[in-house]
């Protein structure tokens, strides 16, 4: 098994999700500079967080303009788990590899802190080691992350279960206080119709190990390693 | 012939603009009273094309596809033959 982890002029988030998989959860892992155009040779994909080309036009832009991102659609839609983490996420919308958009957080602050998720579905690649409503304490680190998506969008997304988490105190409840950037719905992480490409706002490779203070997204790389295996 | 376009991006009305709203904010801590103040971007670009619908149909297609984001964008182009 081997996992590619896509790098960005800008990324900066990609040695910690190398070490995570390779030091934590044990499997192979490789940093793939953007310019590759073939990515056959991977059975997943990361893309990590970090302000790929300064996030100038709008965070995510460029990169999901770049040639291997039409490499990465072509593993998706193989059916290859790809997850997108935080400046990830926003290019996996970008690309149009994930609905919706994400929007400057209404305070328009750079916010890095702890948050409380919670699991909406197991049913993906990425979530199957939980139980739904497990609750998952993992950091954010961003200043556009407030998710967005038309109404109709967003009724699709809640009727094929594409909401992977939430946002939710630590009693696991939704509510405004604990939304960190103005989503909608207090989405933090959002699955494709095929579930198989994940984006997320928090940093699930910041909370791998307990000497981090949680290892609760350990369990999120672990899950899709795990799949992986079974494919 | 030599194009230029003014390319005018902003958030679909009715979206959240947290940067115009701390600056409508901020102006009334100077006084002023405003209704509403909506931040847009703005793009100049020069291009080389046969005719202005040519250019037209050239820059529409950069907003398509790069400079704006249609789910939560609108864009107006305005075009004028260079000197």
């Amino acid at each position: 098994m081997s996992i590619a982890i896509v790098q960005f002029g800008g990324s900066n988030c990609d040695l910690d999700v190398l070490h995570v998989l390779k030091d934590v959860v044990g499997v192979d892992a490789e940093l793939v500079w953007y310019k590759e155009e073939n990515l056959d040779r991977f059975d997943g994909i990361v893309i990590p967080g970090g302000f790929s080309y300064g996030d100038y036009l709008r965070a995510g832009a460029i990169a999901a303009r770049t040639p291997i991102m039409n490499s990465v659609k072509k593993q998706a839609e193989a059916g290859k788990p790809v997850i997108g983490i935080c400046n990830g996420f926003q290019v996996l919308t970008e690309s149009g590899l994930l609905d919706g958009a994400l929007t400057t957080n209404n305070y328009p602050k750079f916010r890095c802190e702890s948050t409380f998720l919670r699991v909406e579905t197991t049913d993906t690649p990425f979530t199957s080691a939980f139980r739904k409503g497990d609750i998952l304490s993992i950091p954010i680190a961003h200043m556009e992350g407030n998710f967005y998506a038309d109404e109709p969008t967003l009724a699709r997304m809640e009727d094929n279960s594409q909401v992977a988490f939430r946002y939710v105190d630590k009693n696991g409840k939704v509510t405004d206080e604990v939304n960190p950037n103005g989503s909608q719905e207090n989405i933090a992480g959002i699955v494709s119709t095929q579930k198989n490409v994940l984006g997320m706002m928090p940093h699930p490779e910041r909370a791998s190990e307990d000497v981090l203070g949680s290892s609760d997204g350990l369990r999120i790389f672990k899950s899709m390693a795990e799949y992986i295996s079974s494919c | 012939m030599q194009y230029q376009a003014d390319v005018t991006i902003e958030l679909k009305a009715g979206m959240l603009d947290p940067e115009g709203t701390t600056i409508k904010r901020a102006l009334e801590h100077l006084g002023y009273e405003t209704d509403s103040v909506r931040t847009a971007k703005k793009y100049t670009i020069t291009l080389e094309a046969e005719n202005i619908h040519d250019a037209r149909e050239n820059v529409e297609e950069m907003c398509q596809k790069l400079i704006a984001n249609p789910i939560i964008h609108n864009y107006a182009i305005s075009l004028r033959e260079t000197e």
